[in-house]
């Protein structure tokens, strides 16, 4: 038998004193209780958002592009900008569920299935900013390597672009069947707890017929080690490739070989910021605070101060190769960036991502609760901001100053991202109310070790010596070992 | 379909459950199968279970991923339709590699978890026997398959020997059935008036 402890520097991960049946209580409850007054406003605010957003993209595809601010010099305006921005907070999600998996830590047992889930939302609005930027939005398919009447023109495999498709279609299907695998035994749970016949039903259904055998589970948790191995070479590949959009072309700004890891960790940082942002408000919802602990939130925030850290790096390092590069295009283009028309987005980001994070380094500042939700804000303002430095204020001075041009966006711009939000957060309300936001057997599976109960039960191993541990626990061994042969 | 006859225990501890097994294994009954409401490691082994295959399907998958990618578009670009594309070259490998790895991870998962399916015998629609309602929440659930020639008393009075906190006899399906988890079937009525 082997033995549950864990030390007493780590906090524990569940409060509260807990047993199996208490966990399933707390989280499964909310799915079995009509929502709250404020869930219905949370849900039709953001339905009518939605409702908004669907009406700006008809607008613009009924219209044509000409309804956006985006211009000859500057073609992508808002909507790569969002779309960069919506993939980037989709990479925490996963980082979570599979990077600290292969790390194995324990406390992404609390805010993982959340955090996923958040994951699969925003790629779902990251991917309808390049499907309507098509204008002919008809013609999406011709992005898909489809035999075709058109000559059997393929498409073109060398292009970034095309790379781009792939990778968020690969994302989005890899994050939804990790996610729903680890969905499978918590709808079982729900399935067989339902008191009334329609819930049976569609948990039924939706559980796939789970029963938890030994087997099942040492083939889910082998399942889920390799889509996490599989997982985490795949999010760092995102946002590389989203960053080659930009690295592979020759537009001063853009042609940097930094992109890809200076991409990726500012996806992860704006993905902390918005998971925060979410499980704030979530776990005082539905009174998850003994789950998605203060502990929680500081590793978390601890993330967000080194990843912030990363990209302040990455900032002065772009600076500092356009002056040691010494070509005037891209000393030109920083200057501007910082000096020029758009000069207050540039300090705005800087603001807002390079300093602001570094509180975090106070303690005090990370266990705060309303601090940590409006660093979120800001942490996800910050990260709109540089999508909108790089991609606007390195194109609208280009190589001909006959060309240079001022962009703002139009209202079927900014209504299209609202709509983005409607979409995420109509998605997020209905998970929050019919899915259990906390991985329940996962918490189940890690209690008896970092529970608050069973860690003060184990208060006597900390005040024994290495030595006599080690003993205790290896007569305990021999003892059980001598009962089982007497047995037989 | 076949429904045979199961004598079930159900644990609170996992504490308790591991030796259970061990007596289970040494007692000559047939163990059916063991539920939990979480992995508990190490069960796999106390049980005798082989470690999985999933992993080696998984590999395998990828590499069709791999060579599917490559094969595609080298067949594309070298002999189907070759475009010069920017002066690159038509068999131009490093351009692809974003694309066959995103296919090697794409293929590698979803064969991952439709053989995950399978194996498990999961889907949507299919419905099994739950021998204990809390399964899944907070018991550890033992069944024994019985035959014509094992007593029912003696099997659960070994059951409850071992420390189960609940025991009882039970008529159930062994495998899978299409069906609706709202629907209560026959032979579950039968349930009724053996349980004890």
């Amino acid at each position: 038998m082997h033995i549950k402890y864990e030390s007493f520097v780590r906090e524990p991960l569940v409060d509260g004193n807990k047993d199996y049946h208490q966990v399933s209580e707390d989280i499964i409850k909310p799915i079995e209780e009509k929502p709250g007054r404020m869930w219905y406003v949370g849900f039709f605010f953001a339905l009518a958002l939605l409702g908004f957003g669907v009406f700006s993209v008809g607008w613009a595809v009924y219209w044509g592009l000409g309804t956006w601010g985006v211009n000859r010099t500057i073609g992508w305006g808002w909507d790569i900008t969002n779309f960069v921005w919506w993939v980037g907070i989709g990479h925490a999600g996963t980082l979570i569920s599979a990077i600290l998996l292969l790390f194995r830590q324990g406390w992404r047992t609390g805010v993982n299935r959340a955090a996923e889930a958040m994951t699969i939302f925003a790629v779902m609005c990251a991917g309808q900013f390049p499907i309507w930027h098509m204008g002919r939005v008809w013609d999406a398919m011709f992005v898909l390597p489809l035999p075709n009447t058109r000559g059997v023109l393929w498409p073109n495999f060398d292009s970034p672009l095309l790379w781009d498709v792939f990778a968020i279609s690969t994302y989005f299907t890899v994050s939804l069947l990790f996610w729903y695998s680890g969905l499978v035994p918590d709808f079982a749970l729900i399935r067989d707890r339902a008191t009334t016949k329609f819930r049976k039903m569609m948990y039924g259904f939706a559980s796939f017929g789970w029963t938890g055998t030994a087997k099942n589970w040492q083939r889910q948790e082998a399942l889920a080690l390799v889509l996490a191995g599989l997982s985490t070479p795949l999010v760092l590949s995102v946002h590389t490739i989203v960053s080659f959009d930009f690295a592979t072309s020759v537009i001063p700004g853009w042609h940097t070989t930094i992109f890809p890891p200076y991409f990726v960790a500012g996806a992860v940082f704006s993905g902390f910021a918005m998971v925060n942002t979410l499980l704030v408000i979530t776990r005082k919802i539905l009174k998850l605070e003994d789950y998605i602990t203060i502990g929680h939130l500081e590793a978390m925030n601890k993330v967000i101060v080194l990843t912030g850290s990363i990209v302040g790096i990455a900032y002065l390092t772009e600076l500092f190769i356009a002056w040691y590069s010494q070509s005037w295009g891209e000393m030109e283009a920083f200057k501007w960036r910082i000096l020029g028309p758009y000069w207050w987005s540039y300090w705005a980001m800087m603001t807002c991502n390079v300093v602001s994070p570094q509180l975090f380094w106070v303690k005090k500042l990370r266990r705060n609760i309303p601090f940590t939700f409006i660093m979120s804000i800001v942490v996800n303002i910050g990260m709109w901001f540089e999508r909108f430095v790089i991609i606007v204020t390195s194109t609208y001075r280009d190589w001909i100053p006959g060309s240079w041009a001022y962009y703002s966006p139009t209202w079927p711009e900014v209504g299209f991202y609202l709509g983005t939000f409607g979409l995420f957060f109509t998605c997020y309300f209905l998970f929050s109310k019919y899915f259990p936001v906390i991985a329940v057997s996962e918490i189940k599976f890690v209690l008896k070790t970092s529970g608050d109960n069973y860690k003060r039960a184990q208060a006597k191993f900390e005040e024994q010596s290495e030595e006599e541990f080690i003993a205790a626990a290896t007569h305990h061994h021999d003892e059980e070992h001598h009962a089982e042969v007497a047995h037989h | 379909m076949a429904i045979k006859k199961f004598a079930v225990a159900a644990y609170d501890d996992e504490e308790v459950l591991f030796p259970a097994v061990g007596k289970v294994r040494h007692s000559g009954y047939k163990l059916h199968d063991i539920y939990t409401p979480f992995p508990v490691h190490g069960l796999d082994v106390a049980m005798g279970l082989k470690e999985t295959d999933l992993h080696i399907a998984g590999f395998i998958y990828g590499l069709c991923g791999t060579s599917t990618a490559v094969g595609f578009i080298s067949w594309i670009y070298t002999s189907d339709w070759p475009i010069n594309y920017g002066g690159k070259p038509h068999f131009a490998l490093p351009a692809w590699i974003p694309i066959t790895f995103e296919l090697t991870v794409l293929f590698a998962a979803v064969g991952m978890v439709l053989t995950f399916c399978y194996l498990n015998q999961i889907m949507p629609g299919v419905k099994k026997h739950v021998f204990h309602p809390r399964q899944s929440d907070d018991l550890f659930v033992i069944a024994l398959e019985l035959n014509d020639h094992t007593s029912e008393e003696e099997a659960i009075a070994f059951l409850k020997s071992t420390g189960a906190k609940e025991t009882s006899v039970q008529m159930a399906e062994e495998s899978w059935w299409y069906g609706r988890w709202d629907k209560e079937e026959e032979y579950e009525k039968l349930n009724t008036s053996i349980a004890r």
